[in-house]
C-alpha cells in the first residue's frame, strides 16, 4: 500500500508531463520498488498532489479519450450481424437512446429476463445484437497498461451521458427490489479464510484501511462516493476501469474467490449499491487514485 | 482434537436450528444460492472459501449480534482449539514483529501461495507511533502493553487473540490468524512482543 502512494506519485509526475503533450498515451506504470518508506509529510504531499491533478484535469479529463472512442464504437457496425449499437441497443429509454440511462440502471429488462447494471447490458447487446460470442469479451473485459477492451470504451461512453444527472435507480420495479434485497444480503455474507464481507470494510462510517477512506455503502452519501468517479482513470498504471473492475477488485481483497463477468452476483450487488446512491448527483466518469 | 471439531459441528447445527432467523432469511438463501453459481477460483482462491463455516454461518444469521448465550459457548469452542507454545514463551522479537504487522500480503487471488503471509494489523490498527498510515477498522494498539503491563496473563491473551480473535467476540471483524494457519507460533510471538515488550516502540 505505501507502493501504491509512491506509485500514485510518481504516475502524477509523469502523466503531468504526458499530458501536457500527447493526451492520447496512457502513462507508463510507475517503477516504485526500492521506494523508502514515505513519511506522513510525503503521504499528505500525496494526497494534496491528487487533488491538485484531479482539479487540473477537470478541463481535459482522460476520460473523455475514452468516451470519443466508445463513441465510436457506438455508432458504427461490428460484430458478425455487422449491426451498430446505436440502432439495435435498448439501454432501458429506448432503442439507441443513452442520455440518462447510466443513472437509471442497473434495471429490469424483460428481454433478457434479468436485472442488468450498464456494462452487463452493453455486454447482452453486443452478443444479442452485433454476435459477439459472450466467452470472448469474457475473456479480457477489463483493461490493463497495453490494452483497454471495446466494452470499457463503451461504458464511459455512456456513462459520460449521464453527467450532472440524479442516481434513479428504479426500485419500485418488484425485480429490481428482489435483486437490491439479494445484493443487501450478498454485500453481508462473510466468508472465506479471514471472515471477511464487504461489510467488514464497508458497514460503517468514518473506518480506514491504511489511509484509504472506506465508504460506508449502506448510506446514500457512502454509497454514492462508491458510484462516484466509475468508471474511473487510475492514475496508477494509467488504466480505464469500470464498476464491474471495482467490484472484482474488492472481492479480491475480501479473500474470495473472482466473480463471474458480468453475473448476476455483480448487478445485484451493485444494485444494492447505486440503489442506495439514489438521489445523489452522478459527476460522470472521473479520476480515481 | 478431531473429537472436538465433531462435537462443535454437531453443537453448531443444534444451535443453527435455535437460532432466530436472519432479520430476511429468504433473500439471504438467495443471496448464499447467487454467491454459489457466479464465482470462480482464481489462483489460491478456490471455491470452497465461499461455504460459511459454523461459526461464520452464526455470524452471518443474526446479523453479527449472536444471542449472548450461544455466543459465549462458541467462543469457549474457539478458545479451546489456541495451540500455546510448548516451550511456555509467549514473547518474542519485536522487530520482526514490527515487519509482520506492516505486510498486508497473503491470501489474495494475485498472491503467491508460496510466500509467507503478512499479519495486516496497521491495515486495521494504529500500532507503533513511528507508521501513520494505519488503519481504524480496529481500535488503537499504541502503548498496548504500557496501560495492559505485560503479565503472563496478558501475554496468553494477547497471543489467543491474535491467535483466534474469535475467542473473545465471536463476530469479531478481525481474522482468526493461527486458527487458520495465515501465522505461526513464532510469528505470533514475535506480534505479542511488538504489543507487550517494553522495549517496543509501541510502548515508548
Ligand atoms: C478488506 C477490506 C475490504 C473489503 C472486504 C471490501 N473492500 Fe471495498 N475497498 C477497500 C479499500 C481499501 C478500497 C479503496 C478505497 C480507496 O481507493 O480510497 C475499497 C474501495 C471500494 C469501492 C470504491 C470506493 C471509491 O472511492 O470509489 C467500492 C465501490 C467498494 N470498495 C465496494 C466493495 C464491495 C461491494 C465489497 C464486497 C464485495 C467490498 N468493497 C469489500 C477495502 C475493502
Ligand atoms: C480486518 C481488521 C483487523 C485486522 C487485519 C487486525 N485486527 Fe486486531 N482487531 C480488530 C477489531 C475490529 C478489534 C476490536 C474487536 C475485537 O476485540 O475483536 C481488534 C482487536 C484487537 C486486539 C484486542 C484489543 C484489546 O483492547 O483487547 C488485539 C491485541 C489485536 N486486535 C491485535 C491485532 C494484531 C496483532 C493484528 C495483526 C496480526 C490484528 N489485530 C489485525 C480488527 C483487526
Amino acid at each position: 500500500m505505501q507502493h501504491r502512494v509512491i506509485g500514485a506519485l510518481c504516475a502524477m509526475a509523469v502523466m503531468g508531463g504526458v499530458f501536457a503533450q500527447t493526451p492520447r498515451k496512457p502513462a507508463a506504470k510507475p517503477a516504485a520498488q526500492a521506494a523508502p518508506a514515505p513519511t506522513a509529510e510525503a503521504k499528505d504531499a500525496a494526497t494534496l498532489e491528487f487533488e491538485k491533478f484531479r482539479a487540473e484535469m477537470e478541463d481535459s479529463n482522460p476520460a473523455e479519450l475514452f468516451e470519443a472512442k466508445g463513441e465510436e464504437f457506438w455508432k458504427s457496425r461490428h460484430g458478425p450481424k455487422n449491426v451498430s449499437l446505436a440502432e439495435s441497443c435498448d439501454l432501458g429509454q429506448g432503442v439507441g437512446k443513452i442520455e440518462g440511462a447510466y443513472v437509471k440502471m442497473p434495471r429490469y429488462f424483460a428481454d433478457a429476463d434479468s436485472v442488468m447494471d450498464a456494462e452487463r447490458r452493453i455486454v447482452w447487446c453486443m452478443v444479442e445484437k452485433q454476435g459477439f460470442k459472450f466467452d470472448d469479451i469474457a475473456k479480457r473485459p477489463f483493461a490493463n497498461e497495453n490494452f483497454t477492451p471495446d466494452i470499457t470504451n463503451l461504458v464511459t461512453y455512456v456513462a459520460g451521458h449521464s453527467r450532472s444527472m440524479k442516481v434513479d435507480v428504479p426500485l419500485k420495479d418488484p425485480k429490481v427490489r428482489e435483486a437490491y434485497e439479494i445484493g443487501k444480503e450478498m454485500a453481508a455474507y462473510r466468508a472465506g479464510p479471514y471472515d471477511f464481507s464487504c461489510n467488514t470494510c464497508h458497514g460503517s462510517d468514518g473506518k480506514r484501511i491504511r489511509m484509504q477512506n472506506l465508504p460506508n455503502l449502506s448510506t446514500p452519501k457512502g454509497a454514492m462516493s462508491g458510484v462516484q468517479g466509475w468508471p474511473g482513470y487510475r492514475m496508477t498504471g494509467g488504466v480505464m476501469l469500470t464498476h464491474q473492475w471495482r467490484m472484482g477488485d474488492c472481492f479480491r481483497q475480501q479473500r474470495f474467490p473472482q466473480p463471474k463477468y458480468a453475473s448476476d452476483a455483480v448487478a445485484y450487488l451493485l444494485t444494492y449499491m447505486i440503489g442506495n446512491a439514489n438521489g445523489e448527483v452522478y459527476k460522470g466518469p472521473g479520476i480515481k487514485r | 482434537m478431531t473429537k472436538n471439531i465433531l462435537l462443535t459441528a454437531i453443537a453448531t447445527s443444534l444451535l443453527m436450528a435455535a437460532l432466530p432467523a436472519a432479520a430476511d432469511p429468504a433473500h439471504r438463501a438467495q443471496a448464499v444460492a447467487v454467491i454459489k453459481k457466479d464465482f470462480q477460483p482464481r489462483g489460491q482462491a478456490s471455491l470452497d472459501r465461499l461455504a460459511e463455516d459454523g461459526l461464520q454461518a452464526v455470524c452471518n444469521r443474526t446479523g453479527n449480534k449472536p444471542p449472548e448465550y450461544i455466543a459465549k459457548g462458541l467462543e469457549g469452542d474457539q478458545l479451546a482449539g489456541v495451540k500455546y507454545p510448548a516451550d511456555g514463551k509467549l514473547m518474542g522479537d519485536w522487530k520482526s514483529g514490527e515487519r509482520l504487522a506492516q505486510s498486508g500480503r497473503g491470501f489474495t487471488w494475485t498472491d503467491d501461495p508460496g510466500l509467507p503471509v503478512g499479519g495486516n494489523c496497521y491495515n486495521c490498527h494504529q500500532i507503533a507511533p513511528k507508521e501513520l498510515s494505519y488503519g481504524t477498522v480496529g481500535p488503537s494498539l499504541f502503548h498496548f502493553g504500557k496501560l495492559r503491563g505485560n503479565t503472563l496473563e496478558m501475554q496468553k491473551y494477547v497471543y489467543s487473540k491474535i491467535y483466534n480473535a474469535k475467542a473473545y467476540n465471536l463476530c469479531s471483524e478481525m481474522p482468526r490468524f493461527g486458527h487458520v494457519g495465515a501465522l505461526n507460533e513464532k510469528q505470533i510471538k514475535d506480534l505479542v512482543a511488538l504489543l507487550l515488550d517494553p522495549e517496543s516502540p509501541v510502548n515508548k
